[in-house]
């Protein structure tokens, strides 16, 4: 065997080890932790005076996630305008 | 593109104010129903090809421009980002809802529970609301405008 393929079976079963290690740590579904939503719900009114939790959670208390969108939407924009340019003669 | 037949013209015509204030609504109550800056803004923006559509690109093209649109569209974003400023100047951190309580505007905060809508409640997502609403729609409208520019591209040249 050449060292190409010894390297390649090392390089797959340790990433079969991998996958298979991850999937039977967790079963599916798993952790039933719902302490984020229960205080989502209990506090958005009162601590951000919204009606709408999910307007809340897009603007307020993930506010980078939408800024990150704005950024990409800019940038989208921006390569469609550079594609789509007038060309000079 | 060219102008389509005059039954498509005079239907646009028609739903377009509905389609319009539709997606204005959309993105003044984002802190009060589904819906919100980008949906709203879609809204308005598909409103707006539709005419596109209709009349075809180069009446559209003399009507407005593509570069002030981008400087719509860049306006809504500095409004965003600058409302998340304003946050940290007054309130402590970047994105801090600085008018919930003690603002001059939007600041009623509702009972816990279910509760009739406000619309004067909420404080800075309103405004981040708009900034949004307005980025989408000068975005979302500017695309398809210039792919319908650079489809007539002959038409312009002579």
């Amino acid at each position: 065997m050449s060292i190409r393929t010894i390297v390649a079976i090392v390089f797959f079963s340790i990433l079969a080890v991998f996958f298979v290690f991850t999937a039977l740590m967790l079963s599916f579904g798993e952790p039933k932790k719902t302490d984020m939503d229960d205080y989502i719900i209990m506090h958005t009114q009162n601590e951000t005076g919204t009606n709408s939790g999910v307007t809340t959670i897009v603007f307020d208390y993930r506010g980078f996630d939408t800024l990150g969108e704005a950024t990409i939407l800019f940038a989208a924009v921006s390569g469609v305008i550079m594609i789509f340019r007038r060309v000079k003669k | 593109m060219s102008e389509m037949s005059k039954i498509v013209r005079t239907l646009s015509n028609i739903l377009f104010p509905f389609i319009m204030i539709f997606g204005l609504y959309v993105i003044a109550h984002g802190h009060l129903t589904p819906g919100g800056g980008f949906q709203g803004g879609a809204v308005v923006a598909s409103g707006c090809i539709m005419l596109l559509v209709a009349y075809g690109s180069t009446w559209v093209f003399e009507k407005i421009k593509t570069s002030r649109l981008s400087v719509f569209e860049s306006l809504g974003a500095l409004g965003f980002i600058g409302t998340a400023f304003f946050g940290l100047v007054f309130g402590g951190w970047f994105f801090n809802n600085f008018l919930v309580r003690n603002g001059i505007i939007f600041n009623i905060v509702p009972k816990t529970g279910s509760t009739l809508a406000n619309f004067n409640t909420a404080g800075v997502l309103p405004l981040m609301n708009f900034s949004v609403g307005v980025k989408v729609i000068a975005g979302l409208f500017v695309i398809v405008l210039v792919m319908g520019y650079a489809s007539s591209l002959k038409e312009w040249k002579q």
